[in-house]
């Protein structure tokens, strides 16, 4: 049978940039132990908005754990207690009833809060246009079985192009260091053929806009890999140091 | 008011009529190129795709999406894969064969030259995708991998792993981010655009409203591209994201546009069932799933509630298997879709009482596990296994999954020409949201194929057509037709806030779902859908009269967003059950039970209804004006689809 939870909810309030938050306490009653962690919430705000209040607003979209969206950091912890699961994949099955749960925004310098639990992660965006891209108008490229890639490599650069952009990585670091999402970023295109020729190019500027955006310096807590939803591995951050020394000893960038 | 406006499918042979239309198409020199602006609305693979190449090719581009980052566009969850005529695996495969399957999927109800298009372009974007770092699955001497997908005959799908549509969306993201940082596209993620701006009865602007502010601002450009998706989210429960809306398209419905085919929608069959009235969305799981396993329900009510395993093998029907003997369990969407309901309407649903009962069939995996091992069923379908314990807390490799059908895709949207243009000059409509490619049903990894067309390879050849003609730069926002556009979405906002009533914006949303998904969702008929077509007008006073939105306008404010959306759905909704009513035939996934053979299979009327029905907005508590479009067949015999 299908039992119910009654919780207290420990929830980050924020009205917008500018304004100081607070963590304000909600009672969750009669959740259904299937609902997501998401749905939880949808119930909380139903009761708000009957109230009169203002629900709480958070960032969401697919619901499935592939749109990077959902951004909670769930008692200390990005995304929650369980390994791999987004915010939106986790189900109230992993809470015992009478649980408090702190539900907080992802922070960091970089991360500005927007509203309650809403962040600006804006920053990832800027990263990504200073150089993840390979350089191929429409129209000009190849027969696609021109270029052979081995399956291992094809695979290496799959794992490391499976990041969803959340920014869980940041949020669990104290350093607030975004190497394990841009190190996923530089090596899905840098271990492919096609993404060699802007490769020391492309490593450069994608530092150094993560340099510009404020995000911290990695010191090798792995914190990163333990939130991660997808699993990115810390050896693309080995990987993104070495192109990156081989980058620079070549001098490429005059910027 | 018009009559039909041309649908200007070029003459000539089926095979060069693309080749031929695009030398006949305008040009427009290099030079000028810059002088035009054109606002892509969207920003997944369609909206990506075009605002790449448009600006790639010297268009001044701004391009808008609802999502803080345009990554995040609900493009992102496809799954399976895309499908492409490379013939690489020598099984046959042709541009032919690939438009043929697309047009019999689609039950003969698109327009041959479209798909013909489809195909033909599919083989330049497998090129591009790779070219842009898309990982695809590979083999192990390096080539690209394909699979058969969808019932198709032929390994013609392209994937990578679970996840094609999000590693397809980060080559076109990709192509944008170069854009950007070239000063190129000017992107404006957390946005929504609420009206289109008409002058002279051309599309020359949108209204938008910022999602982290608040501020309402006028964008003027010389074409629009709506690359907004499609309108599942009417149903409130689907494998849609939460944001998915028919907004932009309903907008520019009332401004003018027509909107085809409304009541064409698509249901997955192999969804994770409801578990509650809580539920926000539903989760689809890879069809891949129904090679190994198999369908079953109990044969009598009274075992509905027992487990599974106690059920012995001659209570079982295996209902797929029974009534399609050849394609048994990999009938096609609609088929097996329906073939579920009939089992749980029959009150042999198995999994919690929903509702009224039990929304669920039984997806049993036991035999392939006791034929190829436990292992081996990890290795196919691993993550799908773990996805499913993840939602349901139960483990498939025990008790059989339980699935239910839920909404997918919608076939229908605007209206469009062989240009991509709508009803209204200038503004064109791309990917899910126009009413194009697929008929009334769409074939499995098509969908991306059809985006991704429409952004890299149709809309660069076909916008010079509008544009050409067009002097540059025309109109400015301070024109008195944006004051007035502007004017209407400040009126709306405020009267959305001022309704102060009692009931939150969901409470109705699950209401019209609930309602649309009884009256005009698997299976239709005349009665059900004139009770709808009562009702809906009802739930749309109440909605004006006792919806409830805290919070104010200049702030981010979710409920008012959803406000906006669900008003929009509401509306739309009875376009959809008309247009439901006045289709007497059955076809794709369109199942009226009044038009069934003998055998309850989809009775298609050509004579009277091989038409693709277009609706012209008439004014406020008018009923809309159909025009009909006929189709043509020039090439293929209409024929039933059989799969018995
Ligand atoms: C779970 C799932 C799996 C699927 N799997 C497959 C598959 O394997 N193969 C396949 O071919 N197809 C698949 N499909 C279908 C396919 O994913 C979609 O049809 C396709 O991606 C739609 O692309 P699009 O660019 O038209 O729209 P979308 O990707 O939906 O993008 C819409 C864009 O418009 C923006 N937008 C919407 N409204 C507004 C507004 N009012 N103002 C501003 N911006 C707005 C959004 O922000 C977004 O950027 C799947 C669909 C689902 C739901
Ligand atoms: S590396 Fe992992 S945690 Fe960081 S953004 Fe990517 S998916 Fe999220
Ligand atoms: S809402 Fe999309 S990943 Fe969680």
């Amino acid at each position: 049978m299908e039992s119910k939870l009654n919780l207290t909810l420990k929830v980050w309030r924020q009205s917008d940039r500018q304004s100081q938050g607070r963590l304000v306490t909600y009672p969750a009653e009669g959740i259904p132990t299937s609902a997501s962690f998401l749905e939880m919430l949808d119930i909380v705000n139903e009761g708000l908005i009957s109230n009169g209040e203002e629900p709480i607003a958070f960032d969401h979209d697919c619901r499935e754990g592939i749109c990077g969206s959902c951004s909670l950091v769930i008692n200390g912890v990005p995304h929650g207690p369980e390994k791999a699961t987004t915010s939106c994949q986790l189900h109230m099955r992993s809470f015992r009833n009478g649980d408090t749960i702190y539900i907080e925004p992802f922070r960091a310098r970089a991360f500005p809060v927007v509203k309650d639990l809403v962040v600006d992660r804006s920053a990832f965006d800027r990263i990504q246009q200073s150089g993840g891209f390979i350089s191929v108008r429409t129209g000009s490229a190849v027969e696609a079985n021109s270029i052979l890639v081995a399956k291992d490599d094809a695979d290496h650069a799959f794992r490391a192009a499976t990041c969803i952009g959340c920014g869980a990585c940041v949020a669990a670091c104290k350093n607030a260091s975004a190497m394990l999402f841009v190190a996923a970023k530089v090596s899905h295109l840098n271990i492919l053929p096609q993404g060699q020729p802007e490769k020391d190019e492309r490593t450069i500027r994608m530092v150094q806009q993560m340099d510009a955006e404020g995000f911290g310096g990695c010191t090798n807590q792995y914190e990163c890999e333990a939130v991660c939803p997808k699993e990115i591995s810390v050896d693309f951050i080995g990987r993104l140091n070495r192109d990156y020394a081989a980058a620079a000893a070549a001098e490429t960038v005059t910027a | 008011m018009s009559s039909f406006p041309d649908s200007k499918v070029p003459s000539g042979p089926l095979q060069d009529k693309w080749t031929q239309h695009k030398f006949k198409s305008a040009l427009i020199n290099p030079k000028n190129k810059r002088r035009y602006t054109v606002l892509v609305v969207g920003s997944g693979l369609a909206g990506s795709s075009a605002a790449a190449t448009l600006s790639e090719l010297g268009y001044k581009v701004k391009c808008f999406c609802y999502q803080d980052s345009p990554r995040r566009a609900h493009s992102i969850a496809a799954q399976g894969g895309i499908n492409a005529a490379k013939n690489y695996q020598n099984d046959g495969d042709s541009v032919y064969r690939l438009f043929y399957d697309t047009i019999k999927g689609g039950d003969y109800r698109s327009r041959e030259a479209n798909v013909y298009r489809l195909a033909e372009v599919s083989v330049n974007i497998i090129d591009q995708c790779v070219a842009q770092g898309v990982p695809f699955a590979r083999e192990y001497g390096g080539l690209l991998d394909n699979r058969s997908f969808g019932g198709a005959q032929v390994s013609r799908t392209f994937y990578a792993a679970g996840q094609t549509g999000q590693q397809l969306l980060l080559g076109a993201y990709s192509a944008l981010n170069k854009q950007i940082a070239a000063g190129a596209v000017k992107m404006y993620p957390r946005t929504e655009m609420l009206d289109l701006v008409l002058v002279d009865g051309h599309a020359k602007g949108i209204i938008t409203r910022n999602l982290s502010t608040g501020k309402i601002e006028r964008h003027a450009g010389d074409a629009v591209l709506l690359c907004t998706g499609g309108y599942g989210n009417v149903f409130f429960l689907s494998t849609n994201a939460m944001g998915c809306n028919v907004t932009a398209t309903w907008r520019a419905h009332k401004r003018g546009a027509w909107f085809a085919n409304p009541c064409y929608t698509q249901i997955h069959p192999t969804c994770i069932p409801r578990s509650g009235d809580y539920q926000s969305k539903l989760t689809l799981m890879s069809e891949s799933l129904r090679n190994d396993g198999r369908v079953w329900v109990p044969k009598n009510a009274a075992d509905c509630d027992k487990d599974p395993d106690s059920i012995p093998e001659e209570a079982r029907d295996y209902f797929l298997e029974r009534k399609y003997p050849s394609f048994g369990n990999l009938a096609p969407r609609d088929i097996s879709s329906r073939a579920a309901k009939e089992a749980c309407d029959d009150g042999r649903g198995v999994g919690p009482v929903v509702g009224s009962h039990r929304e669920g069939v039984y997806l049993d995996f036991a035999e392939s596990i006791r034929d190829f091992g436990e292992d081996t069923i990890r290795a196919r379908y691993g993550n799908l296994f773990d996805m499913y314990s993840r939602i349901t807390g139960e483990n498939p490799y025990r008790t059989p999954m339980r699935i239910y059908p839920a909404v997918h895709y919608t076939m229908g949207g605007l209206w469009v020409d062989y240009n991509l243009m709508s009803s209204i000059p200038g503004l064109h409509v791309l990917g899910e949201a126009n009413f194009s490619d697929h008929g009334a049903n769409r074939l499995g990894a098509s969908a991306l194929m059809q985006g991704l067309a429409d952004g890299y390879f149709v809309i660069p050849s076909t916008l010079p057509n509008y544009l050409a003609p067009q002097p540059p730069g025309q109109v400015k926002e301070n024109h008195e037709a944006f004051a007035a556009a502007e004017n209407d979405v400040r009126e709306r906002i405020n009267r959305f806030l001022k309704v102060n009533g009692k009931r939150s914006v969901d409470s109705f949303h699950r209401e019209l779902g609930l309602l649309i998904w009884n009256k005009c969702g698997m299976a239709r008929d005349r009665e059900g859908l004139q009770e709808a077509l009562k009702r809906l007008p009802e739930i749309r006073a109440e909605f004006w009269s006792n919806v409830r939105i805290p919070g104010g306008a200049d702030q981010v404010n979710p409920e008012l967003e959803k406000a906006g959306r669900v008003a929009d759905f509401i509306e739309f909704g009875e376009t959809m059950c008309l247009d439901a009513l006045s289709r007497e035939e059955s076809c794709g996934g369109h199942f009226r039970t009044e038009y069934q053979t003998p055998d309850g299979e989809a009775l298609r009327n050509d004579e009277q209804f091989a038409y693709v029905a277009a609706w012209e907005h008439t004014g406020e508590n008018v009923a809309p004006k159909l025009h009909q479009e006929p189709l043509n067949f020039e090439n293929v015999k209409l024929s039933v689809r059989s799969y018995k």
